[in-house]
């Protein structure tokens, strides 16, 4: 490659990545400190290109903020408080069809149940991997399962879930009638539901696990501690960050899902509890709508066409995401302000 | 000794134990994903025995196929299984490819610009900025699509002596190609940035010095030895948004305009403008007739299409990051 012809510019140089020695005590992510190269001296392609950065750079920003003004605007304008515990009903305007206080309550119960089926398992699966891992292949295959596991559409999972939970074994978990097992509820889509925050969650803890030196663990045996209790005493409690980071990117995304929802809660937006049950499971066993549904079906394309009452269930659903990714960030730099192993 | 540990981590909780447990766990899980392959296909096979391979070719309606084949499902007639999916696999190779094509583009400008260019604030506006479009749900990114931008295109770009150019045919009204491209991209990018910046960071930084003390600038630096060194993390990000998009269902749904129609490119650049369905909005939308037996293997055999590609997409992506950590890199 041709160096750059102009008769050597004093160049700064470029103050490098994280590994070098001193740190200030914020790093930007970037890593570069103090000057940087001016661009007086480069080529006109190269400052065209600098330029296109720039322009999509706040793009990117420009559709972030435009969602959310949009939303915000919209919301402000058509959400009523009373929408939050009103349910929906049968009408023919906007103001007779009441809100989607069953939406609401429809995604807590989904994300509740979603996420204590994958945390538990995600963590369990993340330990296997780093801590144990035996025999290799046995290794392999799982990683590559979870890789399979994030990679398949959120709609097959949606039709497997359709082939099991119709199971007659599985019958307990959702409406029967006449041997005929109706397979929509509560149980089915946050069992599937939990699959798709699976892999999120090991990614987030194997991160964290391979994050902890060696020299930890060893000290942990070393005064005759089981593997187990290292990783339950020691290991875990140090990536807690990262199983938090996990949890909340993982219930982002069950709360955000819609194609389980639509195929596996049942076509309705209400709540529909299954008689001669106690509470609270002839709820989980009846069929229900999440917001994500109900924004679905109260767009214009969707069955019910109530633009307005879509608004204000997006703008709630959106916030929802915003807490979460507030919550992710408080993680992070809490996390950076503890520290980490590796000084 | 002992009264220092708990009996919780006596022989009960032994390392065998709990070795045991774990693995029976992940047992599960990796024999949950086989099962759900091997359904999938099961289910799917009467409707790919019957077609073949003109399962995958052009011919007559799509949805009128569709119609037929869960109408004999109901009626106790014969079972009729006839499918030719390919308006709906053309119309998911356009939006996915159209979608990927931009997002690769602006991706990776933006993750250079993010690890290399931007000054502080800049860089820590646009981190957040980029999470947070990639977690915004695809149902709200499907609505916006639908009342701001579907009309726009429909009212604004699309001309009358166009819509009258396919009158007959279909109707232009802004649920078009372009519409699902542009709102696919947006939500497969953020993915793509985040892993290039990713590999982008991991670039050793002697490499980098070694150019810059030659006195080449910082641009063509990043480009000749950061970009080029990110490889892997580049193919894994555009596989892995590949995988997104083909099985994105619900916006695709909403803004696609749900027409089982093969848009032409060759009538000129009218095609951006037409509607058209792709595969994964082809199951939400016909979700209803699984109870009818061939609807349901149909059904199946459009979702054994897309496990397929998905599958095969994230195990390329995977390929390429494992060799990515094996030159040190993330």
């Amino acid at each position: 490659m041709e160096p750059v012809r102009t008769p050597a510019p004093p160049e700064k140089p470029r103050a490098v990545a994280p590994s070098t020695a001193p740190q200030p005590p914020t790093p930007s992510p970037g890593g570069h400190t103090g000057a940087v190269e001016g661009t007086a001296t480069w080529a006109l392609s190269d400052r065209i290109g600098l330029a296109i950065c720039w322009a999509l750079g706040l793009l990117f920003c420009a559709i972030a903020v435009a969602i959310v003004v949009y939303l915000l605007v919209q919301g402000i304008k058509f959400l009523r408080p009373e929408m939050l515990w009103t349910p929906a009903a049968a009408g023919f305007s906007e103001s007779e069809t009441g809100g989607f206080s069953d939406a609401l309550f429809g995604t807590l119960i989904v994300a509740v149940m979603g996420i204590s089926l994958a945390l538990p398992a995600g963590v369990a699966v993340a330990v296997w991997l780093v801590e144990y891992g035996r025999p290799a292949p046995l290794a392999r295959i799982t990683e590559m399962t979870i890789e399979a596991i994030a990679g398949i559409p959120s709609i097959v999972l949606a039709l497997f879930g359709t082939v099991i939970f119709s199971s007659t074994a599985l019958g307990f978990l959702s409406r029967t009638s006449e041997g005929v097992v109706f397979g929509r509820s509560f149980f089915a889509a946050s069992a599937m539901l939990s699959l798709v925050a699976l892999p999120l969650i090991v990614a987030s803890v194997r991160e964290g696990l391979n994050s902890i030196p060696r020299h930890v663990r060893e000290a942990s045996y070393a005064v005759g501690k089981t593997k187990a209790a290292t990783t339950r005493r020691i290991l875990l409690p140090t990536c807690r960050p990262q199983v938090a980071t996990g949890a909340m990117l993982g219930l982002g995304r069950i709360i955000g899902d819609t194609a389980i929802i639509v195929v596996l809660l049942g076509a309705t937006q209400n709540f529909a509890p299954v008689e001669g049950v106690g509470f609270p499971f002839n709820y989980l066993r009846g069929a229900g709508t999440t917001l994500t549904n109900f924004v679905y079906e109260a767009s214009p394309t969707g069955n019910l066409n109530q633009p307005q009452k879509a608004y204000a269930a997006a703008f709630v659903l959106l916030l929802m995401v915003l807490a979460l990714n507030a919550a992710v960030d408080v993680v992070h730099r809490r996390a950076r302000k503890v520290g980490t192993w590796s000084h | 000794m002992e009264e220092q540990y708990p009996t919780e981590y006596g022989p009960k909780w032994s390392d065998q134990r709990v070795e045991r447990m774990l693995g029976a766990l992940v047992l599960t899980v990796v024999g949950l994903l086989l099962a759900l392959i091997v359904t999938v296909f099961v289910r799917a096979w009467p409707s790919f025995s019957h077609n073949g391979l003109a399962w995958f070719g052009a011919g007559g309606n799509v949805d009128d196929q569709l119609n037929a084949i869960f109408l004999s499902g109901q009626n106790g007639l014969e079972y009729v299984y006839t499918f030719h999916a390919w308006p709906l696999i053309w119309s998911t190779l356009l939006i996915t490819g159209g979608a990927v094509l931009i997002s690769l583009f602006s991706a990776l400008f933006v993750a250079v610009f993010i690890v290399e260019f931007a000054p502080d604030w800049m860089s820590n506006v646009l981190q957040p900025v980029i999470r947070f479009l990639a977690s915004v749900p695809s149902v709200i990114y499907g609505l916006i699509g639908v009342v701001v931008l579907v009309p726009f295109i429909g009212n604004h770009l699309v001309t009358e002596p166009q819509k009258a150019s396919v009158a007959g045919i279909i109707s232009l009204t802004g649920y078009s190609l372009v519409a699902a491209v542009l709102v696919l991209t947006v939500m497969i990018a953020p993915l793509m940035v985040s892993i290039f910046s990713d590999g982008l960071r991991a670039v050793k930084p002697g490499w980098l010095e070694g150019s810059l003390a030659l006195g080449i600038n910082r641009w063509r630096t990043t480009w000749k030895i950061g970009v080029r060194s990110a490889r892997p993390a580049i193919i894994a990000g555009t596989v892995l948004a590949v995988a997104r998009a083909i099985g994105e269902a619900v916006m695709l749904a909403m803004i696609s305009g749900s027409v089982g129609f093969a848009p032409n490119p060759a009538d000129g650049l009218i095609f951006i403008y037409e509607p058209s369905r792709p595969l994964a909005p082809t199951i939400v939308k016909n979700i209803d007739q699984l109870s009818s037996p061939p609807a349901n293997a149909t059904l199946f055999a459009i979702a054994a299409v897309l496990l397929f590609s998905a599958a095969t997409f994230s195990l390329t992506g995977y390929m390429a990051r494992r060799a990515m950590r094996k030159y040190g890199a993330a």
